[in-house]
């Protein structure tokens, strides 16, 4: 159940196949894999955003992920689980997030990644703080609910 | 007693200070904390508040040693 804050861009795919052959307990026993993978987006509220700071909370990031991931590994039946959180400076179209659950069953891994995944964004203390095109710089005061309303 | 108090994100650049070190001979809560380093600020309705980096109620009590962080709602993912 790694768990990892990266300063550097990382590219999701490419750390959930080292991670997958190099993880020789997985080899032959996952039959679901359920990925969730959050880019950053250069728009936000109506605005154009140039770029991000991603604040964090030192050891708190962690010790709260752990707890989330602890939560998910009793609740369902997880081979294994991966969790990466970009922090520091970003740009457009760079993952900001990578969630990744190994189980034997695609119920179990579709429902604890989401688990995760919504955990993460109401419990993890991590925070947006955004410069527009404009050059303006406003922190992100809430997390959306997750649907564009149609 | 001494407890270190940090903020964080926007809360840090509201307050001005992104940590304080309070000495206190009375058992103090979260909320008391608060008012008593930050008198001329209300206290945001949105306020998270952690000890020892586990979230607590700011009606929590805090202890000798305690690191206490305040901090906006958290926007990460």
């Amino acid at each position: 159940m790694p768990i990892k804050l990266c300063e550097q861009a990382f590219n999701p795919w490419k750390e959930i196949e080292a991670y997958q052959t190099q993880t020789a307990e997985l080899a032959g026993k996952h039959g679901a894999t359920a990925v969730f993978v959050g880019t950053m987006r250069d728009f936000n509220q109506g605005d154009g955003v140039r770029s991000m700071f991603l604040e964090h909370y030192p050891g708190m990031t962690e010790k709260q992920l752990q707890h989330i991931v602890e939560q998910a590994e009793r609740q369902w039946s997880l081979l294994d689980t991966l969790v990466l959180h970009r922090i520091g400076a970003v740009n457009p179209d760079d993952t900001l997030v990578l969630v990744a659950a190994w189980a034997v069953h695609r119920g179990d891994a579709f429902d604890a990644c989401r688990f995760i995944m919504e955990a993460l964004k109401s419990r993890a203390p991590f925070w947006k703080k955004e410069t527009l095109v404009s050059g303006q710089a406003r922190w992100v005061e809430n997390n959306s609910k997750g649907y564009q309303s149609k | 007693m001494s407890i270190k108090v940090r903020y964080f994100a926007s809360l840090k650049e509201t307050v001005g200070r992104s940590e304080d070190e309070l000495e206190s001979i009375a058992p103090l809560s979260v909320r008391d904390i608060w008012r008593q380093l930050n008198p001329d600020l209300a206290m945001p309705e949105t306020l998270l508040a952690a000890i020892n980096m586990d979230y607590v109620s700011l009606d929590a009590n805090v202890d000798e040693g305690d690191e206490l962080a305040f901090f906006p709602p958290v926007t990460g993912g």
